[in-house]
């Protein structure tokens, strides 16, 4: 069993989930986050996809509400900031189990519409923060968040990147798999429920015990007066300090340790794991032994600014490097002091709406028609380059719809009657509903179209199932939401359903129609994903696993 | 040759959808049957969809970053030829560029195997015994393909003497 493995860093948290007894995994997809809890449901954990990550987040502290009960929940960087509201407060309430965040950053924007940086959160909302570098220490501190977070009653954000989730790094499982202990019910009204007087004090109890976690992560070398802890005792540090020669000294996160280790093999090296709260006193002290201190970190100078905060004088990078990923090459600038224009390397070919992509139809009608288009998060996002260049703001999950009707409201009537919100069937169900809902309520004195790109999966992330389509995360039938019968519901003057791609005429028809026809109408362009429909025939046979 | 106490890099690239990928994992899982730190990156997303993939292999007795950086690639293997040009850049000087021109098509049962068959060129310049290759290759592939790709494997190995 514990013969070493080669995974990615998204299978190995979803490995340590699942060897520590997590009870239940949530999340909604997202590069580079997606696979862990694919990974968790095909390693038999109980994993289901929710509408957003608010939800996702919500129904996973639920969970970690219950005795014993540890909970994993999963999404992208942007998506926390969708699940910000409950985890603010729930770092107040904490948890009974135990209940980590896993968030996946993507320095250099490979599919993501920003590149922030996700360990502002830690500091924001006051929860721990572990950063792995590979493979083995995404199990190694998936175990630990949840030690941390089952001692300390809080939830632990586990901060990856890109090429931490995404390389195959190898492993050897450390533990074998835990059953839980009994999961159960236990009232306890101040730590829950967060009216003012009760959250007063909960303030004060997270700040207590962040306080107590990093007089733990100080250990001997800082802390000082602090009572004795008891130590963790799962696999992994929170830092580790490896002497090196010479003068130079790094401290580093996450997958910037490996990048500096080969562009300086000689230098000391100060390696943080538990990135919030910080130990500043362990980091005073390497500091304080070196020749020269220098921070090397991917995105915001995070570390940087809260080292300098405290006194300690360290170097930091240069402003070229807060953008996009780092590498050896680039650590090697930075430790050389560069700020030189960086070589500019090809550009490969763009990604592109696929051949016989349902979308194509669409853009190729919103383009003729000379649309404003207000388009959103998806594959569909595409439509913005040549041939059809149909897309004129792409802002968030779901802002299609706000901004559309922002448009339709200020503009000259010329201009609004041609204004068109684009939102994806998975995209709808997960932040376009109470847009809908706002386009009812008030209504632009022009109306307005909202085109639902409707291919039946969530299409850009890899294929996966959300309410809409009928079937839970493996593929089980479920409960569909049906798309046009919330829309009806909501109560828009006109809901159509079409296939654009067979019927390309009347569909452009229909377009031209609502836009001059000054309504409310709702429009869902029907047909599956052409690399989804196989998959789907599949899961819609009787018996799905007779093969064709 | 390489020798296996110094990291290899390989970078493997073509367009979404030639795997690029499947190959890249077969080559990081014959590495680590022989005993090596392995580490294997790549970017997914909109790569999907058609565009340029990129992924890159490391292995030796301890590999540090797993990405590789310009002008450090032993191979640099690419699965369309329009991808070399934007790939060069990766290759050290004197690095083996692998190119799909080396096949000739004809002589593939599937042409979807075209980067199994380049793998099969690499294969003669790694130190990497075939048993490793042909695990990897099983552990990777579905069954019914097995045949079809264990040739192409055959004739990519074969063709490598013309490889500079």
């Amino acid at each position: 069993m514990k013969e070493p493995q080669l995974l990615s860093g998204n299978e190995a948290v979803a490995l340590a989930a699942r060897d520590a007894g997590v009870a239940l995994g949530c999340g909604y997809p997202g590069t580079p986050s997606t696979e862990i809890l694919e990974a968790f449901s095909r390693l038999g954990g109980k994993a289901q996809w929710c509408p957003n990550e608010k939800v996702a987040l919500e129904v996973a502290l639920g969970a970690a509400f219950a005795d014993n009960a540890a909970a994993i929940v999963t999404m992208k960087h942007v998506g926390l900031n969708v699940a910000a509201d409950p985890l603010f407060t729930a770092a107040y309430t904490g948890v009974s189990g135990a209940l980590v965040v896993a968030v996946a950053d993507d320095p250099g924007l490979a599919s993501s519409q920003n590149e922030q940086d996700s360990r502002r959160y830690a500091v924001a909302a006051g929860l721990p923060m572990l950063e792995p570098s590979d493979s083995q220490e995404a199990y190694d501190l998936t175990l630990k968040a949840l030690e941390i977070s089952a001692r300390w009653k809080l939830p632990v954000l586990l901060r990856l990147t890109t090429r931490v989730c995404h390389s195959k790094t190898i492993l050897s499982r450390r533990i074998s798999p835990q059953p839980p202990g009994p999961i159960g019910f236990r009232r306890d009204i101040p730590s829950r429920v967060m009216i003012p007087a009760y959250a007063r004090l909960a303030h004060r109890k997270l700040r207590a015990k962040l306080h107590e976690l990093e007089n733990l992560a100080e250990g001997a070398g800082g802390g000082e007066g602090a009572p004795e802890l008891p130590p963790l005792t799962s696999p992994g540090k929170l830092l580790d300090w490896r002497e090196g020669e010479g003068a130079l000294g790094i401290i580093t996160s996450g997958i910037s340790f490996h990048h500096a280790c080969e562009a300086a093999p000689q230098a000391s090296i100060m390696k943080l794991n538990l990135t919030y709260p910080l130990a500043l006193g362990r980091i005073r002290d390497f500091a304080q032994t070196v020749g020269r201190a220098i921070v090397i970190e991917e995105g915001d100078p995070y570390l940087a600014e809260a080292i300098r905060a405290a006194g300690i004088a360290v170097e930091g990078k240069g402003e070229p490097y807060r953008f996009g990923e780092l590498n050896v090459s680039r650590v090697r600038r930075i430790l050389a002091g560069d700020n030189s224009p960086e070589p500019v390397l090809p550009r490969g070919k763009a990604p592109q709406l696929c051949q016989g992509c349902p979308h194509r139809a669409v853009f190729a009608t919103l383009a003729k028609l000379e649309c404003i288009v207000a388009g959103d998060i998806g594959c569909y996002t595409l439509g913005v380059l040549p041939p059809f260049e149909a897309m004129d703001s792409c802002v968030c999950m779901g802002a299609s719809i706000g901004v559309g009707l922002g448009l339709r409201q200020v503009l000259p009537e010329e201009q609004a009657k041609k204004v068109v919100s684009v939102i994806g069937d998975s995209t709808l169900v997960h932040s376009g509903i109470t847009g809908l809902v706002e386009m009812a309520y008030n209504p632009p004195p022009t109306g307005h179209v909202v085109i639902v790109l409707d291919n039946a999966t969530t299409a850009m992330t890899g294929l996966q199932e959300h309410p809409g389509t009928g079937r839970r995360l493996d593929h089980a039938p479920t409960r569909q939401l049906v798309i046009e019968e919330v829309a009806r519901a909501i109560g828009l003057d006109e809901v159509h359903v079409i296939d654009p791609t067979d019927k390309p005429d009347d569909f452009a028809g229909l377009v031209r129609d609502s836009l001059a026809g000054g309504k409310l109408v709702l429009i869902i362009a029907r047909r599956p994903c052409i690399l989804a429909a196989p998959r789907i025939r599949q899961f819609q046979k009787p018996k799905p696993d007779k093969p064709e | 040759m390489p020798v296996t106490n110094q990291v290899t890099n390989v970078v493997i690239a073509g367009l979404g959808g030639q795997g690029v990928l499947k190959a890249s994992d077969i080559l990081a899982e014959a590495a680590f049957r022989a005993g090596l730190d392995v580490k294997k990156s790549e970017v997914h997303g909109m790569s999907q969809r058609g565009g340029s993939v990129a992924s890159d292999v490391r292995f030796g007795a301890k590999v540090h970053s797993p990405m590789v950086s310009e002008g450090q690639a032993d191979f640099l293997v690419v699965l369309e030829p329009t991808q070399v040009q934007p790939n060069a850049h990766v290759l050290k000087a004197g690095g083996v560029l692998i190119q799909p021109e080396l096949i000739d098509p004809a002589a593939l049962d599937n042409k979807r195997s075209l980067n199994v068959a380049l793998l099969g060129a690499l294969s003669a310049r790694l130190e990497i015994s075939p048993q490793h290759w042909q695990a990897a290759l099983e552990a990777n592939l579905p069954a019914n393909a097995r045949q079809a790709n264990a040739r192409a494997f055959e004739l990519g190995r074969g063709a490598a003497a013309k490889l500079k």
